[in-house]
């Protein structure tokens, strides 16, 4: 049963904590004090208020498209030696899981009577959720994304402005995901007064990892009455990736408790491990803060912040949340690693074998899959797979490096003589 | 709170009490360490305190400074991408010992937490250090901090917010020594002006809590808003206007317009 319904179980104690073990805690500027304690009190007395679950649950049946089906892959399965089965987010509302958190933030911020809304988008699926939820409820809305992200994910800047969002492009630092984080946090404690960061990953000071966690753990709560219903007993793993780490924990949240259901996170590695042109934090990282909270990061001996790389721009980020964390050195979860090259793989083979376009950041989920899951989890393992978001808006990113011919030129009369 | 009677917030509490005793406010001066370049930084610093600086604060560049807006992450990309280490800047900073005032580190929670505090409250002490600014580590956070700090006698300064409760005002009041920085404004450094009646407020809030010094910073930026802070506070912190006259123009003329703007400042903080 989900924490929501339940206000008895422990999530209370680890909120007022704030720690997952070693990792978490809230290193922010004092002037953010007041307004995470807002926070902080207005999730407790939400997780108390029937009404707030009922109207979380509203929005997220009838407005979000939930539950998403549970989906088993038959042609992928084949092709893997492991029966896979999807868990279908791509098919949320606005195609990614990030809905979920964002209509339980947008509801807290119409309870703390704040006018305005704040993000960070590294692919651009949460800057369109929360873009979404503020046309939705009617909240002014300014989402900070890295300028290279601008450029890769350009149908997303798109749909962010039709739907009234202002979008600024952040052109420092690396100019991806760390550094809209970056911005969004100067903007925050500029105007906190009238203004709620609503924060796109399970990652940030407290009470964010845990409150990302709760709204996002949707996946889980759905996908055991799923499986248990369509395939009948336990998973042999369950599978997703891990850029700030909001699918994956809430992909893990249900199945934490349940003894020999394998947590399989799936970072990105971009060129490689080991390559200094990776994502693969929690594989290469090191403890260390970063945007508001301890955790594993991808720093050097210095403590300055690593750029990361990848051809995902949901996963381009030398952080993770602190959940994560502790999940990987309690040995609860494996943290793995798929390369840009596996990544694409799983793209085109989801494509073919499925008829499913998935956002390049699950594709590395199904990359990975594809190329260990046999060796690592046997023939046959059942696996559950969450296919975090659409990928429409990596059509054009997937072309380009892989350079992969699909017939774009013929069908458009080029290069013919 | 006197209990702790250590090395460095005795010096801190020395330079603002022989400002108190000329009647002016205390000129707090930030650079950061080896902007534009080593030389150039450390004629800057000379600069400063010639022109009646009463307190250094040395940034130490971190790769993401949430606090600090475009000026001062520029001076810290800067540096970073001359690729000179945290144990470099530490180095520069123990070569400034011939400087009479007390000097502070002033840098993010990450650098700190990833060299082991107890390492980087050695080396700051080591260097000369009389205390240490972490804009990322509230109060209810810095338990392990502060044991290190006080076993090496360093003062740690805490930020309060106009928007603080009076209990964490209480809090911050509590673990800050050397002084208490109220924040002038809502937001990063060198952007904005400060808020004058908030700030004013905010400094009559932390002195209930406290006889430490209360010094204003971010928002101050010339000698109009130095000599209005200067009116109600202990102390007036200066810094993105003052990386601002290092990094903008040619480096051989940084320390003449350091020692013009810190002068110009030291005659605003002594005519309140
Ligand atoms: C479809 C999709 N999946 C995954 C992610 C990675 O984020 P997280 O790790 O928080 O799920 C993103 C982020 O942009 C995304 O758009």
């Amino acid at each position: 049963m989900s924490r929501l319904t339940d206000p008895t179980a422990p999530s209370e104690e680890a909120l007022r904590e704030g720690y997952f073990g070693d990792f978490g805690g809230s290193f922010v500027p004092e002037a953010l004090s007041g307004a995470l304690a807002q926070l902080a009190d207005a999730w407790r007395a939400a997780q108390k208020d029937g009404a707030f679950a009922e109207q979380l649950d509203r929005l997220r049946r009838d407005y979000g498209g939930r539950p998403t089906p549970l989906y088993r892959a038959e042609r992928l399965s084949e092709a893997a030696g492991v029966e896979v089965w999807l868990k279908r987010e791509d098919l949320a509302h606005t195609g990614s899981h990030k809905l979920n958190n964002v209509v339980g933030q947008a509801l807290l911020t119409q309870r703390m009577g704040k006018p305005r809304v704040i993000a960070e988008t590294g692919a651009g699926q949460h800057g369109v959720a929360t873009a979404t939820a503020a046309a939705l409820f009617g909240l002014d809305c300014t989402v900070y994304m890295g300028a290279e992200d601008v450029r890769r994910q350009r149908l997303n800047v798109v749909r962010m402005q039709l739907l009234g969002a202002e979008v600024v492009p952040v052109d420092s630092g690396t100019r991806t995901l760390k550094d809209a984080i970056n911005e969004a946090m100067r903007d925050w404690v500029s105007n906190v007064d009238e203004t709620h960061y609503l924060i796109g990953s399970a990652m940030g000071p407290h009470p964010f990892p845990s409150i990302v966690r709760e709204l996002q753990s949707i996946i889980s709560v759905e996908s055991t009455q799923q499986f248990d219903f369509q395939a009948g007993g336990l998973p042999d793993a369950v599978v997703a990736c891990v850029g700030g780490g909001s699918n994956a924990i809430g992909s893990f949240a249900e199945w934490i408790e349940v003894e020999g259901v394998k947590l399989i996170g799936v970072e990105a590695a971009g060129e490689g491990v080991g390559s200094g042109r990776s994502a693969a934090t929690i594989s290469e990282g090191r403890e260390a803060v970063l945007h508001g909270s301890r955790s594993i990061v991808l720093v050097d001996d210095d403590g300055q912040v690593l750029p990361a790389h990848s051809v995902s721009a949901g996963l381009d980020y030398p952080g993770v949340g602190p959940e994560h964390a502790f999940l990987a050195r309690s040995g609860r979860a494996t943290y793995v690693a798929a390369t840009d090259q596996e990544a694409i793989e799983g793209f085109r083979r989801t494509c073919e074998l499925e008829g499913i376009i998935p956002a390049l950041e699950p594709a590395h989920a199904v990359g990975w899959v594809l190329a260990h899951g046999r060796a690592e989890l046997g023939e046959g393992a059942r696996v559950v797979l969450t296919m975090s978001g659409r990928g429409d808006k990596d059509v054009d990113e997937v072309l380009e490096v892989a350079g992969f011919d699909v017939g774009v030129a013929k069908a458009f009369g080029e290069g013919e003589a | 709170m006197s209990e702790r009677v250590a090395a460095g917030p005795t010096a801190i509490q020395a330079a603002f009490d022989r400002a108190k005793a000329e009647d002016r406010a205390a000129l707090v001066i930030y650079l950061t360490a080896t902007y534009p370049d080593t030389a150039t930084s450390r004629a800057c610093m000379e600069a400063a305190v010639d022109a009646g600086a009463d307190v250094i604060e040395v940034g130490i560049p971190f790769s993401d400074p949430m606090m600090d807006g475009p000026t001062i992450q520029a001076a810290n990309q800067h540096v970073l991408d001359a690729g000179r280490s945290v144990s470099e800047q530490l180095a520069f900073v123990a070569d400034l010992a011939h400087l009479d005032v007390p000097r502070l580190a002033m840098t993010y929670v990450t650098i700190a937490d990833t060299r082991g505090y107890a390492r980087f409250a050695d080396e700051c002490a080591d260097a000369g250090l009389a205390g240490v600014i972490l804009p990322d580590l509230p109060a209810p956070e810095a338990g392990p901090w502060l044991a290190e700090a006080d076993r090496r006698g360093l003062a740690t300064v805490f930020l309060a917010s106009s928007v603080s409760t009076d209990e964490r005002l209480a809090a911050i009041a509590q673990v800050s020594s050397g002084w208490v920085y109220a924040a002038g404004l809502l937001g990063v450094t060198g952007v904005r002006s400060i808020s004058g009646d908030v700030t004013q407020d905010l400094v009559g809030r932390i002195r209930a809590h406290t006889d430490l010094p209360v010094a204003v910073g971010i928002g101050v930026k010339d000698r109009a808003s130095a000599a209005e802070v200067a009116r109600y506070a202990d102390g007036v912190i200066v810094g993105s206007a003052v990386i601002r006259a290092a990094g903008e123009g040619d480096p051989d003329g940084a320390p003449a317009r350091v020692h013009a703007l810190v002068s110009e400042l030291r005659a605003g903080v002594a005519s309140r």
